[in-house]
């Protein structure tokens, strides 16, 4: 068994490794790098006193970004500081890239756990309803609204949610974690504020989240409601109440938490397209904007960050397979 | 397995168990009949039918190109004529003479600092103010010496001049009453006093007038009178005397003063009078060349300017009353009015000519919306297809000879796996901006790019039913048999693997248009001058296109949910009539 996790382990190493690589070579290859736009800045800034060129900043500041340095040397003194747990420095923020990360993880975090409470609350009884009453009216519509909800774009649910909640009933802001008025609000008004802010991008992500666990739910319900010892149950004389609550849900837990448990990474890793669409700084959000900017060690961090967030949960996934069939061990 | 009965047009009885009675469908009817009978397939394949006839054939059917621009006439506030305030002299020159550009800035200066005569070219010219901003300038020639002695005055003529009688006479009188100038035959004459008694006789003749203000003829028959030195010369000096007539050529020209810098001429009386000129001391021109002000238009103009007006009302040679303003800057006043203009026809609400109205390039969003469909839908085929062939050779060489090359591959599987999707696409996105690559082989770009991207998943799954498959008998018959192994793996593996393949192929299509509408909404697919639902719905990025025209962005985003939604309907009715067991 432990020789089975530590195979694993290495395997992830080696993929995060590669994966990073990858990621840096064509990040490398970017055709207008964030040094050549600020030299390009710098250039216009000082022609008027006569600084220096274009072409001299951008020798100035490739030396000092280390461009100069070909991919593999790059990606070597980049994988040694990481190594020394030195992320370095983001361009564009200009601040140390952990520190910015710590700044705004959390907005995605609160909005992703807040999406997976809701999601579990509205998809569950749902999946639960439309199995008992299976190819009723009820259950058709239920099919449907998940099979909707799955076929939703990201970008037309929220402009449509924008264009009636924001612009028709101006209920909310069209973009933005803080109101207007934030700066003369006291504590909790701030909470609220970014509370409020919160409404839409985390009713986006429900919505679109809602359509896979609904249907899941619904086909392991109908398994378990289709099992002996259900029918057994109810032959005992049960209550309908009894027999859905306490036989057959539980017994429906089992592959719903196995399900949830691969969500957890990802409630770090942020949801680029919703927070790009209403400008929450999430994590999404920063790191979009780090990449059209060019931010090498930002994307960087980012992209490893996401590569071990999808490595732990494949592992958790492996791991917990190989305890439970012993055959997968011996391969 | 014997559901279906058939015992209609039987008159003799059959058996339960007789062979005829049961009609045994083949493998492939029975998925057939398994999907028709699944409403939400059917319903799936209405809205995929419908999204292909609305994408193929409606470009066909559509009377417009998918880049065709269209224009609409509209009436803006344009320039349209402008007025100066004139703050130079204008001069008017008598036929034959000539007054110089030089001669004009010595004038200017003369005028300026109030001198009666200035030298200019060698010649002196004399100059008459008769009121504020109203000179005549004359040529003055010296003709001759008066010497008066006593009684008796002499008048020789110098410098071969020739003096009249009638000259001499008026000379004499002048100097008798002691005079300076006295004028004779529209000439004015000035006597210079030298020394003891003796005056020196200067003849000056009128050559030009310089003048604050415009004179503009009312009709073409005018024009030659305006410009008559004579007519000028008696209108003005009436007008700056604040008289109402004067008489030219025995005609009676009546003035109407209406300020200090305007006034109109006219000829004839009560009924019969009409208009000759307009005074006044503001310019009109027209903005456009070929443009022809109408003398009632420029005198409402500068009636209006008299006036501080800002706005007038003028009725034009068609009799339409039109409505201009006045803007003022400094001395210039720019006069806006209504003009009929061609424009493009942007963000039109929808019509009879534009079902779904006109975007932002002012074309025809119907039209767009169908060719933007042939785009998303080829997309999604040709991005499966490519997943599906890249997935079923690696899937089908991982999962047939196992050991270290599955290992390699599915480790290499792993690997693509985790490179993070969108990082990438933005990428690839900012490369192909770079090289400015053509809006069609863009297309084509990025249909490999997504395929590249997306095979493992059908790798996965046509591998882990092939490790399966390959143990069971029919695999050993093969071998038996010496079928070679490329044969072995696409004729007799692939294919038990296809209902699964065709399942995750139609569920699949859908993520991939979805994939490609929101590329394309982040401005990294599709490239104007071609169109996808995404880039159509991507004009929505405007907060002001999104909330004033809902018909741009809204039918794009309904064909997407559609299409997306039938392809998903149908997947899962397949899934379903592939495995009853398996029935959702």
């Amino acid at each position: 068994m432990w020789k089975f996790i530590v195979r694993r382990i290495s395997l992830a190493l080696v993929i995060i490794l590669c994966g990073s690589f990858i990621i840096y070579g064509v990040m490398r290859c970017m055709p207008t790098s964030f040094v050549e736009g600020l030299a390009r800045q710098r250039a216009a800034a000082s022609a008027t006193t006569g600084g220096a060129s274009y072409e001299e900043w951008l020798e100035k500041l490739n030396e000092a970004y280390h461009m100069n340095d070909d991919v593999f040397t790059g990606f070597a003194n980049w994988l040694g500081n990481v190594l020394k747990g030195d992320f370095g420095e983001s361009w564009k923020y200009g601040m140390s890239v952990t520190e910015k990360f710590n700044d705004v993880i959390w907005y995605s975090v609160v909005l992703n756990v807040v999406t997976l409470i809701l999601q579990v609350a509205i998809c569950i009884p749902l999946g639960i309803q439309a199995a008992r009453h299976q190819y009723s009216g009820f259950d058709y519509g239920i099919t449907v609204f998940a099979m909707l909800c799955i076929s939703l774009p990201t970008f037309f649910l929220a402009t449509v949610l924008k264009y009636v909640f924001a612009v028709k009933l101006g209920w909310f802001d069209l973009y933005g974690i803080v109101g207007r008025y934030y700066e003369q609000l006291d504590g909790w008004g701030k909470a609220m504020d970014m509370l409020k802010h919160m409404v839409l991008p985390t009713l986006t992500l429900t919505m679109l989240n809602i359509g896979g666990l609904t249907r899941y739910t619904r086909t392991n319900m109908l398994e378990v409601l289709n099992a002996d010892y259900i029918r057994t149950a109810r032959a005992k004389g049960l209550s309908e109440k009894v027999v859905i609550n306490r036989h057959a849900f539980r017994n429906t837990l089992i592959p719903l938490v196995s399900y949830m448990s691969y969500l957890v990474p990802s409630l770090f890793s942020g949801s680029m397209i919703t927070e790009t669409l209403y400008q929450i700084p999430g994590i999404g959000y920063i790191a979009y904007d780090a990449m059209v900017a060019g931010d090498l060690p930002f994307t960087m961090f980012y992209s490893v960050f996401g590569l071990v967030l999808t490595q732990i949960s494949l592992m958790l996934a492996d791991i917990m397979y190989a305890v439970v069939d012993p055959r997968v061990r011996v391969n | 397995m014997s559901e279906t009965t058939n015992n209609t047009n039987n008159n003799q009885n059959l058996a339960l168990d007789d062979g005829r009675r049961v009609k045994v469908l083949s493998p492939g009817m029975m998925v057939f009949k398994r999907f028709i009978r699944n409403r939400l397939a059917i319903a799936g394949i209405c809205i995929l039918a419908f999204m292909f006839a609305f994408s193929f054939l409606g470009g066909i059917i559509s009377p417009y190109r998918q880049d065709q621009v269209f224009y609409k006439y509209d009436y803006a506030n344009k320039e349209y004529a402008g007025a100066v305030v004139n703050t130079e002299f204008r001069y008017l020159t008598r036929d034959g003479k000539e007054l110089p550009a030089t001669t004009r800035a010595k004038f200017t200066l003369a005028a300026k600092n109030g001198d009666p005569s200035f030298e200019a070219g060698g010649t002196t010219y004399s100059v008459v103010k008769v009121d504020e901003g109203f000179f005549r300038i004359g040529t003055s020639q010296q003709l001759g010496n008066v010497t008066a002695l006593g009684k008796i005055v002499d008048v020789k003529p110098i410098g071969g001049a020739t003096i009249s009688d009638e000259l001499k006479k008026e000379a004499i009188a002048a100097v008798q009453g002691g005079k300076n100038t006295f004028e004779l035959d529209g000439v004015s004459y000035t006597l210079t006093a030298g020394k003891a008694k003796s005056y020196t006789l200067a003849g000056s003749e009128d050559i030009a007038l310089a003048s604050m203000l415009s004179f503009d003829a009312y009709s073409a028959e005018y024009a030659e009178l305006v410009n008559n030195f004579d007519f000028r010369l008696l209108s003005e000096t009436a007008m700056h005397a604040g008289e109402t007539s004067f008489e030219l050529d025995g005609v009676t020209y009546t003035l109407d003063i209406e300020s200090e810098t305007t006034a109109t001429i006219s000829v004839g009386e009560g009924d019969a009078k009409t208009p000759v000129a307009n005074v006044s001391n503001v310019i009109v021109n027209p903005v456009n060349n070929g443009v022809f002000l109408p003398m009632d238009y420029k005198a409402a103009v500068t009636d209006a300017i008299a006036a501080h007006e800002s706005s007038f009302e003028y009725v034009n040679a068609e009799g339409v009353t039109e409505k201009h303003t006045i803007q003022i800057s400094v001395n210039n006043y720019v006069i806006y009015t209504e003009q009929k203009t061609m424009l493009i026809d942007m963000y039109a609400a929808p019509s009879g000519a534009h079902w779904l109205g006109t975007d932002d390039h002012g074309m025809d969003v119907m039209t767009r919306l169908m060719y933007g469909g042939r785009i998303s839908l080829l997309m999604g085929f040709v991005v499966v297809f490519l997943e599906l062939l890249i997935g079923i050779v690696i899937g089908g060489v991982s999962g047939y000879f196992g050991g270290w090359v599955d290992t390699l591959l599915m480790r290499f599987v792993d690997l693509f796996n985790s490179i993070p999707y969108y990082p990438m696409m933005i990428i690839a996105g900012a490369l192909m901006d770079a090289f400015e690559v053509n809006p069609y082989t863009r297309i084509f770009m990025l249909m490999g790019i997504m395929g590249i991207m997306g095979w493992t998943g059908i790798a996965r799954t046509v591998r882990g039913q092939i490790l399966s498959l390959r143990e069971q008998d029919f695999m050993v018959a093969t071998e038996a048999t010496g079928i070679r192994i490329s044969r072995r793996i696409f004729r007799h593996l692939v294919p038990n693997v296809m209902p699964l393949l065709i399942v995750q192929a139609t569920m699949s299509l859908g993520g991939i248009i979805l994939t490609e509408a929101t590329l394309s909404f982040l401005g990294l697919g599709i490239k104007y001058p071609l169109a996808s639902w995404g880039t159509i719905i991507n004009s929505a990025s405007n907060i002001y296109v999104m909330s004033n025209f809902w018909f741009i962005w809204i039918p794009a985003g309904v064909l997407i949910v559609l299409t997306v939604l039938g392809f998903n309907f149908v997947g899962d009715g397949l899934r379903d009539a592939f495995d009853p067991k398996m029935k959702r």
